[in-house]
């Protein structure tokens, strides 16, 4: 296949030192070597292999899930992960706390001229592996080419499908008073690694981005056979943001337990030092689940007994409250609320 | 976290609560104003109004920088950015003040200014140096805590022959403005209110010392207690102003004598002395012309001095008539009286200043005790 499509490109993809130029999504005989020799060689599968328009792809059980995420997060690489691996992980993410298996992935890039071919090479891969590791395909996709200046680098928005079992019914507007609400670990870890990065800030704390699929957490937490009502992964806004949108949805209140909430030391003192809120920092390997109190401890069980719910919690409850307020209390004794946070220009994380 | 937790320990804070209720005298009240926004934040972020009596009353002062801030000087900085093709160099929270004609910061930025966000003025610094073809001016604001680092940035783009490099100054002075609460002829026309303390600021006093309040608990006779920014601090900081008020007493105390001395910071006091001198008067949101409450910079440094580089002329522009924000500054009224609040003022759409920095008394109030107004929302 390679050979074939390389007719006609007298040198093979200079993936140590080429940059991409404007011929690389100019539909012309450079694109399809960078989506041969780039792409495919990592992603490639059977239906990335029908080489058509679109693609078709056999029915499943249960009623269809679909979610979208574009990805823009400045840097590129972070510890703990890349664009790429994120771009997997985010979309992933948003079809599996639906309750739905996530099954397959597409992805639109648009590259900025210039960009260097081998860090292209590094997030592809990094696709490839997050791809695998969390069970799904990528089925179709497209790159696109911005004159220099006029991207950052590589967007990446990526669309995910899986099936919903039958039975299976979780909503934002399903959480009633007396519920309980868990979490599936630290918050704030992405945030603050991309904050820890950024160039105008000169600290060097030693945070990593939580970036994880969390369908293999999904699926076990589902099958504690614990009475779920919602799960959500609390991504740009931070828990705050999404515990305020199903307070809102489901017209209830919420009421936390501060010293319950699980937050990293080294977290807690990069959010000490930029004053600000773990409650408002983006997570991209957490979950938050409302669930029937008689079965939070059923729930919380199973979410332990997973690797990447290791430090789950119960974190509050939900309480009968017509303004939607999120309430806290403080390790201080006294209540406050957890409000959106309200348009701060913090730098681009996911 | 070390030397952090200590200071926010609960059970410590419950013990302070039961300190307090068995110190206030029963059917007295005690109003004791804040003046910092950092004492404002850290009460609200606790919520230690929960863990006072119903007869001790917080006020918010205006020691909140961003909300002190009149339209008129963020219009100055919009004009240098749209209009001067500066790089303008800003601390974030001043980027969604609003100013004239539906403009802030961060909506001239996205009509093509060229304003950046910089944690510390150094950066400003390192965006000049990287930059020699372009102007750079850091747009200077607040207390005496950010005014040694900005003279000291003056100080070394001189000795670098920076001539890139200029400062819009807008730092104010916090014992010119604790005076002007206590007595102005706004404070006459709003009606005064009956402060018996004040918890004096943090960082501020780390900077200044300890001894610039003992005119006001003479000259006034209102106690003030200095306070670290830690819940634990401000609680013990009320135990005592509550002592004070109940024995007749009206001197300055120290809680926070981790950081803060009688002196100050005398080195910093030099550097600012070196590159400052007082304005005869200045622009507060809220408060008005306060004389004598603001820094310029003196003739030697003139070049970095952007008002006379640019030739900047200040033009006052006044709040919307419905904003309260003057009467709130002063502790007259709460953010809950002014009829803007949490309609056509919020955090996303602030009106007016208090509601703008996280430090702001209406901000606070919507951001982490709105659920007080409402009777049944509360656990």
């Amino acid at each position: 296949m390679t050979g074939k499509a390389n007719r006609g490109c007298a040198r093979p993809l200079d993936l140590k030192n080429g940059r991409v130029d404007m011929s690389h999504g100019g539909g012309g005989r450079a694109m399809v070597q960078l989506i041969t020799d780039l792409f495919a060689k990592s992603l490639g599968n059977e239906y990335l292999a029908q080489g058509n328009d679109g693609t078709s792809l056999p029915p499943g059980l249960g009623r269809l899930v679909v979610s979208t995420d574009s990805h823009v997060v400045s840097p590129l690489f972070f510890p703990g992960g890349d664009i790429g691996g994120l771009a997997v992980h985010g979309t992933v993410n948003d079809v599996a706390v639906m309750g739905a298996a996530p099954l397959w992935l597409t992805a639109g890039f648009i590259l900025e001229e210039g960009f260097p071919l081998a860090d292209l090479a590094r997030i592809v891969e990094s696709m490839a592996r997050a791809a695998k590791a969390a069970g799904v395909q990528l089925v179709a996709g497209d790159t696109k080419v911005v004159e220099q200046g006029k991207g950052d680098g590589v967007f990446i928005t990526t669309t995910g499908f899986g099936f919903l079992p039958e039975g299976v019914h979780l909503s934002g507007d399903l959480a009633r008073p007396g519920d309980a609400v868990l979490l599936s670990g630290t918050l704030g870890d992405h945030g603050m690694a991309i904050m820890s990065q950024r160039e105008n800030l000169g600290f060097d704390a030693p945070i990593v981005s939580d970036s994880a699929a969390l369908n293999g957490l999904t699926a076990a937490m589902l099958a504690s056979g614990a009475a779920i009502r919602v799960m959500r992964d609390p991504t740009r806004g931070g828990l705050a943001a999404t515990l305020n949108e199903i307070a809102h949805q489901s017209g209830v209140g919420i009421h936390l337990i501060e010293a319950a909430i699980p937050v990293r030391a080294e977290v807690e003192a990069a959010c000490e030092l930029l004053g600000l809120d773990p409650l408002n920092i983006a997570n991209e390997g957490k979950l938050v689940a409302v669930c029937a109190a008689e079965d939070a401890g059923k729930l919380l069980a199973a979410m332990r007994a997973h690797p990447l719910g290791q430090r789950a919690a119960v974190i509050g409850e939900v309480a009968a409250d017509a303004n939607a307020f999120v309430q806290m209390q403080t390790r201080f004794g006294g209540w406050r609320m957890v409000d959106w946070l309200s348009g701060e220009p913090l730098p681009r994380i996911c | 976290m070390k030397y952090i937790d200590e200071f926010r320990d609960g059970e410590v804070a419950q013990g302070l609560s039961k300190a307090i209720a068995a110190e206030v005298r029963p059917g007295r009240r005690y109003n004791f104003m804040e003046f910092c926004g950092g004492h404002t934040h850290a009460i609200s972020r606790y919520g230690v109004p929960d863990l006072l009596p119903a007869g001790v009353r917080m006020i918010h002062g205006p020691g909140c920088p961003v909300c002190v801030l009149p339209i008129g000087r963020i219009d100055l900085a919009i004009k240098l950015a749209l209009e001067r093709g500066v790089i303008l160099c800003t601390y974030a929270d001043t980027l969604r003040v609003p100013a004239s004609g539906g403009l802030s910061l961060l909506r001239a930025k996205a009509q093509g200014g060229d304003i950046r966000m910089v944690y510390a003025v150094t950066d400003a610094l390192k965006i000049a140096r990287a930059h020699p073809e372009r102007e750079v001016v850091f747009f200077a604001i607040g207390f005496e805590t950010t005014t040694p680092p900005t003279a000291v940035a003056i100080k070394l783009a001189a000795a670098e022959g920076l001539a890139n490099f200029s400062v819009l100054c807008c730092h104010v002075l916090t014992p010119a403005a604790i005076m002007n609460i206590l007595e102005s002829p706004e404070v006459r026309a709003l009606g005064s209110v009956p402060i018996d303390g004040f918890i004096g600021p943090a960082h501020v006093s780390t900077v200044i010392g300890s001894r610039p309040y003992e005119f006001f608990a003479e000259e006034y006779r209102k106690p003030v207690v200095i306070a670290g920014f830690e819940p634990l601090d401000v609680m013990q900081a009320i135990l005592m102003l509550v002592r004070q008020v109940n024995g007749g007493r009206a001197v300055v105390e120290n809680e926070f004598t981790r950081a803060v001395t009688p002196e100050g910071n005398v080195k910093a006091q030099q550097w600012v002395a070196e590159v400052f001198e007082l304005r005869r008067r200045f622009e507060w949101r809220g408060l008005g012309e306060v004389p004598y409450s603001a820094l310029k910079i003196r003739e030697r440094y003139a070049r970095f001095d952007a008002e006379r580089r640019y030739r900047l002329e200040y033009r006052p522009v006044a709040d919307n008539k419905a904003c309260e924000c003057g009467a709130i500054l002063r502790g007259v009224k709460d953010p809950t009286d002014c009829k803007l609040f949490g309609l056509a003022c919020t955090p996303e759409n602030p009106m007016g200043s208090c509601m703008v920095s996280s430090e702001g008394a209406c901000a606070a109030h919507y951001t982490y005790g709105r659920h007080k107004d409402v009777e049944a929302a509360s656990p």
